[in-house]
C-alpha cells in the first residue's frame, strides 16, 4: 500500500513541474514588463534608479531560466513570494482564505449527494416512470444552470419574496459564530451544489441501470433476495464506484472554481481572492493560487485513487501503478 | 441519385430526429443559431446599442417586446444580440480547439512512442487546473475582451479534444484496414486522413456538442464576472450582471438573458444526449 501510494505520488511530480512552467510562462507573457503591470500608470514616474532597485527587488534582472529556477526553489519551500496588493506572503493569504473554500466546497458536495443520489437510484430503480421523467427533467435543468445564473436568480428570489440579503453583513467564520456562518452559506453552497446535484443524479441512474441488467443482480433475485437488498448490497455498492470518480473530480474544481459564487455572495475565499487578483495585476498571487490549486486537485485525484482500490478490489495497486 | 454519404448522413439525421433529446436539442440549437445569425446581420427590432433615454426600464410592450434596460435600450434585440456575439465566440473557440485538439491528439495516438507521451504529459498539465481558473488565468494574462475569451475557451478545451481524439485512434490504427492501406502503399498521411480519422468521429462529435455548451457557459461566465464581453457590447452574462440590484423594479432585465442561457446550453445539452445514443448504440436508453 505505501509503495503504491509513493508510485502514484512521483508519478504526479512531472504534471505538478509542468503546471508551473506553464505558470511561470504565462505571467511572463503579460503585455508590458512586471513593473509597469504592477504599477500601472504610477510607473511612469519611478527614476531610473528605482526602477532598478525595484527590478532587482524581485529579480527580474536575471536572465528567465534563473528567475524560474529560484521561484520554484522558493516555492517548493513553501515561500511563494510576497503580494504586492495584501503585503503579506502569497502563501499565508491564500491559507487565510483557503477554509471558506474549503467549507463552501464540502457544504456544497454534501448538498449534491443528498439530492443527487436518492433521485438517481430512484430513476433507475422506477426506469421510465413519473419519479424518472421528473429526476431526468430535474437533471436537465441543473446542468443547463450555471451557479452565477442560479446565483442570481436565489437573491432575487430572497430579497424581492423574503426580504433577505443573504450576502449582507460582514462574514462570520465557522469557528466565530456557527449558526450565522451556516446561515450565510447555505445558499451559496446549495447555488453550487444544485447543478452539481445534476451530474450525481445522472451518473448515479446511469451507473444503476446498467448494473441492474447484470447476472449476479438476476442471481440476487433468483434466491428470493428482497428488491430493497438487491439495490442496497448488490448495486448500490457497484453504481457508487463511478459517483465517486465523480465526486473527486468536481471536488477538484470545487476547491479552485468558487471565483463566481463567492463573487456573487461576497465570501471571502479563494476564489474572490484570485478574482482580485486579476483585476488588480497581483501576478504573484494569482501564481501562487493557480499553483495552489493545481496542488490540491492533483492531491484529491491521488485520494480518489486510493479510495477505489479500497471499494473496488478488482482494482489492484500494481495494476494501476 | 445521391452519393452514399449523403445518403448517410440523412439517415443519422432521421435517426436524431426520433430521439427524444436528439429532436429537442436541435430545435433549440437551430434556433439558437437562427436568431444568433440574425443578431450578427442586425437584423433586430432596434438596434442593440441604440439608447432611448426617455424609455428606461420599459416593461415589456408592443414596441418593445422584451422591455427596455437602464439606458433604454431594447432588451429583446440586446438578446438577439447577445446571441449573435456567444454564436460567434463559441464557433471561433471550439473550432479553434477542435482543429488543434484532434491534430495532437490523433498524431499522439498515431505516431505513438515519445512523441505521444511527450504530447499527452503536456496536456496532463492542463488538466491539473480546474477549466474556469485555466480560463480565468488565460484572460489574467491577456487581459479581458472577447478575442481572449475565445483563446481561454479554446485553451481548456484543446487538451480534452486531444484526449477524445487519441483513443479511438489507437484502436483503430490496429485494425486490418489500415494494415492493408500500408500494404496497398498509401501514405501515413492518407491513411490518418482517409481511414483513421472518419472512424474517430463518433465521440468527436458528440464532444463538440459538449464544448459548444461550455463555451456558451463560459463566455457568460466570464462577461459576467466583467473579465469577457466589455459592455456596451450585448452578452448575456453582461446583462444578466447588470440586472443584479434592480431586477426588484425590472425583473425581465434577468428573466430573458437567464432563459436564453439555459434553453442555449440546455440546447446542446440534449443535441449530445441525443447524438451520443445515436452514435454509439452501446449506450442506448441509459442516460
Amino acid at each position: 500500500m505505501i509503495r503504491y501510494l509513493t508510485q502514484r505520488a512521483i508519478a504526479f511530480l512531472p504534471t505538478l513541474f509542468g503546471v508551473s512552467v506553464l505558470i511561470f510562462l504565462a505571467i511572463r507573457l503579460v503585455p508590458g514588463d512586471a513593473i509597469v503591470a504592477m504599477l500601472g500608470t504610477e510607473a511612469g514616474m519611478l527614476t531610473e534608479t528605482q526602477r532598478a532597485s525595484l527590478e532587482s527587488y524581485f529579480g527580474l534582472d536575471k536572465p528567465p531560466i534563473e528567475q524560474y529556477l529560484v521561484w520554484l526553489g522558493n516555492a517548493v519551500q513553501g515561500n511563494l513570494g510576497l503580494s504586492v496588493r495584501h503585503g503579506a506572503p502569497v502563501l499565508d493569504v491564500i491559507l487565510s482564505r483557503f477554509p471558506v473554500t474549503l467549507q463552501l466546497a464540502l457544504m456544497s458536495l454534501l448538498i449534491a449527494l443528498l439530492i443527487g443520489v436518492p433521485i438517481g437510484i430512484l430513476s433507475a430503480v422506477r426506469h421510465n416512470s413519473f419519479i424518472d421523467l421528473i429526476g431526468r427533467l430535474l437533471a436537465l435543468v441543473g446542468l443547463a444552470t450555471p451557479a452565477f445564473l442560479l446565483g442570481t436568480l436565489i437573491i432575487y428570489v430572497l430579497s424581492v419574496y423574503f426580504r433577505y440579503l443573504p450576502n449582507s453583513g460582514d462574514f462570520v467564520r465557522l469557528t466565530e459564530d456557527p449558526l450565522l456562518n451556516l446561515q450565510q452559506m447555505i445558499f451559496p453552497a446549495f447555488t453550487l451544489g444544485f447543478p452539481f446535484a445534476a451530474s450525481v443524479m445522472r451518473t448515479t441512474r446511469s451507473a444503476m441501470l446498467e448494473i441492474m441488467n447484470q447476472d449476479y443482480i438476476r442471481t440476487a433475485r433468483s434466491k428470493g433476495l428482497h428488491e430493497v437488498n438487491v439495490v442496497r448490497r448488490h448495486a448500490l455498492r457497484n453504481a457508487l464506484i463511478p459517483v465517486i470518480t465523480l465526486v473527486g473530480v468536481e471536488l477538484g474544481y470545487l476547491l479552485g472554481g468558487t471565483v463566481i459564487v463567492e463573487e456573487i455572495f461576497s465570501l471571502p475565499g479563494i476564489g474572490r481572492l484570485v478574482y482580485n487578483a486579476i483585476s488588480q495585476r497581483d501576478y504573484a498571487l494569482v501564481q501562487g493560487i493557480a499553483l495552489f490549486v493545481a496542488f490540491n486537485f492533483i492531491l484529491i485525484n491521488l485520494i480518489v485513487d486510493v479510495i477505489y482500490t479500497m471499494i473496488d478490489p478488482r482494482v489492484s495497486y500494481a495494476k494501476a501503478a | 441519385m445521391q452519393k452514399p454519404r449523403e445518403r448517410a448522413s440523412l439517415k443519422l439525421l432521421g435517426r436524431l430526429l426520433r430521439n427524444r433529446s436528439g429532436a429537442v436539442g436541435l430545435v433549440l440549437v437551430t434556433f439558437y443559431f437562427v436568431v444568433g445569425l440574425l443578431g450578427s446581420v442586425e437584423l433586430t427590432p432596434h438596434p442593440p446599442l441604440e439608447q432611448h433615454p426617455r424609455e428606461r426600464l420599459q416593461a415589456p410592450s408592443a414596441t418593445y417586446i422584451m422591455g427596455t434596460d437602464l439606458f433604454g435600450r431594447d432588451i429583446a434585440s440586446r438578446i438577439m444580440g447577445g446571441a449573435a456575439n456567444s454564436l460567434r465566440v463559441a464557433v471561433f473557440s471550439v473550432t479553434l480547439a477542435t482543429t488543434l485538439g484532434t491534430l495532437l491528439g490523433t498524431l499522439s495516438g498515431y505516431i505513438g512512442g515519445t512523441v505521444d507521451i511527450l504530447i499527452m504529459r503536456v496536456m496532463d498539465v492542463f488538466f491539473a487546473l480546474p477549466a474556469l481558473l485555466l480560463a480565468l488565468v488565460v484572460v489574467s494574462v491577456l487581459g479581458p475582451g472577447i478575442n481572449n475569451t475565445v483563446f481561454a475557451i479554446a485553451t481548456v478545451y484543446t487538451p480534452i479534444f486531444a484526449r477524445v481524439a487519441r483513443g479511438p485512434v489507437l484502436t483503430v490504427k490496429q485494425m486490418e484496414f489500415v494494415l492493408a492501406a500500408r500494404c496497398i502503399g498509401a501514405q501515413d498521411w492518407r491513411i490518418v486522413l482517409r481511414h483513421v480519422l472518419p472512424n474517430t468521429l463518433a465521440p468527436l462529435i458528440v464532444q463538440i456538442s459538449l464544448a459548444l455548451s461550455w463555451s456558451l457557459l463560459t463566455e457568460a461566465g466570464l462577461s459576467f464576472l466583467g473579465l469577457g464581453t466589455q459592455p456596451p457590447m450585448p452578452s448575456w452574462g453582461v446583462m444578466l450582471s447588470e440586472s443584479r440590484g434592480i431586477a426588484e423594479m425590472a425583473p425581465w432585465l434577468m428573466l430573458y438573458p437567464a432563459a436564453a442561457i439555459m434553453l442555449g446550453v440546455l440546447g446542446f445539452n440534449l443535441l449530445g444526449d441525443g447524438m451520443r445514443d445515436v452514435l454509439d448504440p452501446r449506450l442506448r436508453g441509459l442516460r
